[in-house]
């Protein structure tokens, strides 16, 4: 956490140009999870391993990144009535993709992920992203806007994944964390334990964001 | 439970894997209308009729595509499938109660992209449902879905008078809310045997 409110050096340099500012929006400024609160469905269900988390994480960037590149490039050839429409057909297009290269990949994680890589279809974040900025903007900044998004997306899904895990099974991409006698926190692994673990990061957020107005 | 009964089935799909409080499908309508009883109530009747008329749809495509040999078309088609039921049911809402319209706003076309209904028509061909269960499957889902909107809604307009520390209100708020109901939701995992 630490490492993106301090925005000095490195943060700072980036942050000058427009389109590094375009690729961090998405990381923290307007994460997609915990500021907009959008794509809810995946990040409560499939947080209870780390493991899951990054596997949908990097899913949905791949379709956000691909689906943005392409409603960006065909932006001036969409007629407006039927945008959404066409949206989502591309969007469900990528989707199918993904699904089945997960299916290639590990056939575990498929079946651990389930019905819910196809259900990216109806991340709202990715449909957001697609009417609100890849169909007013270059190829170019969709794709860095993709990229931020995504990255930040993952992020918040780990940042779930992980303390549930971590609580939930002891364990950590599942290693084993703690010596015998850890009581796990069953109820973290269970749908209750992602509604708390989420109120409780926004939480936290909430409270950052009214420490930097006070100060 | 090679073979379930209706009963169960439709118990399942609203009380025991609610859609909200245990797969978490339907998050963003729940979140976002969930302030106001009423609406809340709407909402959830509006829900049901198009989770009920996109799981037949479902059903028949799905047996179409496989007797095609196009799998790999199920989702492209489910999607638009809903998408013309949502703007059927917005079509007919505009009509028949503007203020209702009103009242769901931007709520009404995303049903659309309501992680439920595609959820819906995931599970009930991933399980093999026939045509019966698939309606008494989306019937209970329905069901479900209004019950934990209601739930939250009443919950939060009383809320709306409790003193709560500033950083709380809002979303997380509702999320711990719906947490300690999801909880209390895992008490009838026993129903049904």
């Amino acid at each position: 956490m630490n490492k993106h409110t301090d925005k000095s050096g490195f943060f700072a340099a980036l942050e000058d140009s427009s389109s590094a500012d375009t690729f961090l929006r998405g990381l923290w400024k307007d994460n997609p999870v915990f500021v907009q609160v959008l794509g809810m469905c995946p990040v409560l269900a499939v947080t209870n391993t780390s493991m899951n988390a990054l596997a949908m994480g990097l899913a949905t960037a791949f379709v956000l990144l691909m689906s943005n590149v392409l409603v960006s490039s065909l932006r001036h050839f969409i007629p407006k009535q039927v945008r959404i429409a066409s949206y989502i057909l591309i969007i469900a297009t990528f989707v199918t993709i993904t699904d089945y290269a997960i299916m290639a990949i590990s056939v575990e994680l498929h079946k651990s992920l389930g019905a819910f890589i196809s259900l990216i279809v109806v991340n709202c974040l990715i449909l957001s992203r697609a009417e609100a900025f890849a169909s007013k903007n270059t190829v170019g900044q969709s794709m860095l806007d993709a990229l931020g998004m995504g990255v930040g997306f993952t992020f918040a899904l780990l940042c779930l994944g992980v303390v549930r895990e971590v609580l939930g099974s002891g364990s950590i991409f599942g290693f084993g964390l703690f010596p015998d006698g850890f009581q796990n926190w069953i109820v973290m692994i269970l749908p209750a334990g992602g509604f708390f673990t989420l109120a409780i990061w926004l939480l936290l957020f909430n409270i950052l964001k009214q420490k930097r107005a006070t100060t | 439970m090679k073979e379930e009964s209706l009963w169960y089935i439709f118990i399942n799909a609203s009380l025991i894997n609610n859609f909200v409080l245990a797969y978490f499908l339907g998050i963003c309508p729940f979140l976002g209308v969930s302030g106001k009883l009423e609406t809340a109530t709407k909402m959830g009747g509006a829900v049901t009729f198009v989770m009920l008329i996109s799981s037949v749809c479902a059903y028949g495509i799905n047996a179409f595509l496989i007797a095609v040999g196009a799998p790999f078309l199920q989702l492209i088609s489910f999607i638009v499938v809903i998408a013309s039921t949502v703007q059927l049911v917005e079509m007919f809402v505009r009509k028949m109660s503007p203020a209702l319209f009103r009242a769901l706003g931007i709520f009404l076309p995303l049903i659309t992209t309501n992680c439920a209904i595609l959820g819906l028509a995931l599970f009930q061909t991933q399980k093999g449902y026939g045509m019966v269960e698939s309606l008494v499957y989306a019937l209970g889902a329905g069901a479900g879905f209004t019950l934990a909107l209601v739930l939250i809604a009443g919950l939060r307009e009383r809320l709306e008078f409790a003193e709560v520390p500033g950083v709380v209100k809002g979303t997380a708020l509702t999320l711990l809310i719906a947490g300690i109901l999801s909880l209390s939701f895992m008490g009838f995992a026993g129903l049904g045997g």
